[in-house]
């Protein structure tokens, strides 16, 4: 493994980029879309069954499958990185939406209740009061998000865009076992640090989580 | 949009090799045999460790451990290591929904009320029994929710089966991109998400015909 990096580094240290941004722009993008569509789904209840319906099929459509149709949908071409970025800011927006929903929903009626006797207006409230109580579980749902786009994207070398995935497809094209190694170790420690600093940026935001 | 390729009656022809039923049994095939051996992996740990608590930490970390694992990746490790062949599908696809069922294994037993443990012990029920009888049915619709979450990755998952050559609805998507047939690459997709809410509706079925009517109300 350690050879076969000495010999590639500059292929595996772009790959690694690659993969690096396919997975990061889309949670941005993904959580800047998610944060109002959750809180829609807690401010109009009707809305929340049919929006959890559809994102919880939504997910259930392959990667493999979304990637390969976007191109026909939004008129990019087939190898532009676009598809995939779109791809899984899909996938993130159907599993943060829910959680932000459901974050907010755990936020106790009472403290609400105490906010606005307080003289909080609903969007101060909102941002002030009860985005910061459902914290934790958005960050949980953030994690989950992280790790699984960070893992989804190899799919994307099937269609020729995929970071780590290209080490993937190259070792199965040559039945060379080191390639896909260097691949698979290298996606798991890249969604490991990146679980790891979004649980050390939560316990820096939501110290109160660790008074109880 | 063009659905020439799915209303195609040709390709619905169960005798034909390669046609949608086939290629839906290979899916369902790769599918149940993966959530099988995954649940005779993991339940068992899962129940272990949330009856008594001891290695909780695995059971916690494993689902993003698991989650972290590019699937694809883990397939052609296998494929190169193994050859080709059935086995390395489903050793990577039982990879895959291992920590979905364990994680919720352990959180549903967690999540059984101490007090009511402690009655049936009073009631002076054995510990087999007070797993088997309490624990367990009061653990089932949590346990339910992650073994529903894992047959909805799978079914989604299974398609990369045909990136390595094999066979299910992964081969629509696979053989329709590489002759440019985006009709076909449709119908695998229509496919695949319509099984994949087809099977969850059929999991919910069941969870409602076995969990106790007692704990619908929750």
């Amino acid at each position: 493994m350690i050879e076969y990096l000495r010999n590639n580094s500059e292929i595996v240290w772009q790959a690694l980029q690659e993969h690096l941004y396919l997975a990061l722009l889309p949670i941005l993008f993904g959580f800047v879309i998610s944060l109002p569509l959750g809180y829609l789904a807690v401010r109009f209840t009707w809305l929340y069954h049919p929006l959890v319906n559809t994102f919880g099929v939504l997910y259930s459509i392959p990667s493999l499958a979304l990637f390969v149709f976007l191109p026909v949908i939004l008129g990019t071409k087939v190898l532009s990185p676009i598809n995939v970025v779109v791809a899984l800011t899909i996938y993130t927006v159907a599993l943060l939406a829910r959680t932000v929903a459901d974050g907010l929903r755990s936020v106790d009626p009472v403290v609400a209740q105490a906010a606005t006797a307080m003289g909080y207006r609903r969007t101060r409230r909102l941002i002030d009061v009860e985005l910061p109580i459902a914290l934790p579980v958005i960050l949980a749902g953030l994690r989950v998000a992280t790790v699984s786009n960070i893992s989804l994207v190899s799919v994307g070398s099937l269609i020729g865009i995929g970071g780590l995935g290209q080490l993937f497809t190259r070792g199965f094209q040559l039945f060379y076992l080191e390639p896909i190694l260097v691949g698979v170790v290298l996606s798991v420690l890249l969604a490991g640090i990146a679980d790891l600093i979004i649980v050390l940026v939560q316990r820096a935001i939501t110290p109160w989580t660790r008074a109880a | 949009m063009n659905f020439s390729y799915l209303t195609d009656p040709a390709h619905w022809d169960l005798s034909a090799t390669g046609s949608i039923p086939n290629l839906i049994l290979s899916h369902l095939g790769y599918t149940c045999l993966a959530l099988l051996f995954g649940a005779l992996i993991a339940l068992p740990v899962g129940l272990y460790i949330g009856h008594t608590g001891k290695g909780s930490f695995i059971a916690i970390n494993a689902g993003n451990a698991g989650r972290s694992l590019p699937t694809l990746g883990l397939l052609m490790l296998m494929v190169t290591l193994l050859g080709l062949g059935l086995l390395p599908v489903l050793i990577a696809l039982t990879v895959l929904v291992i920590p979905p069922i364990l994680t919720s294994a352990y959180a549903g037993m967690r999540n059984v009320d101490q007090r009511v443990v402690d009655a049936a012990r009073g009631m002076g029920m054995r510990p087999w029994q007070v797993l088997t009888r309490v624990e367990l049915p009061m653990a089932l619709p949590v346990m339910f929710g992650g073994f529903r979450n894992g047959a909805l990755q799978v079914v989604a998952t299974a398609t990369v089966a045909a990136a390595v050559g094999l066979g299910g609805l992964g081969r629509l998507l696979i053989d329709g991109l590489a002759v440019n047939d985006y009709s076909r690459v449709l119908a695998g997709a229509i496919v695949v998400a319509a099984l994949a809410v087809l099977v969850d509706l059929f999991l919910a079925l069941i969870q409602r015909l076995v969990v106790s009517p007692g704990l619908k109300g929750s």
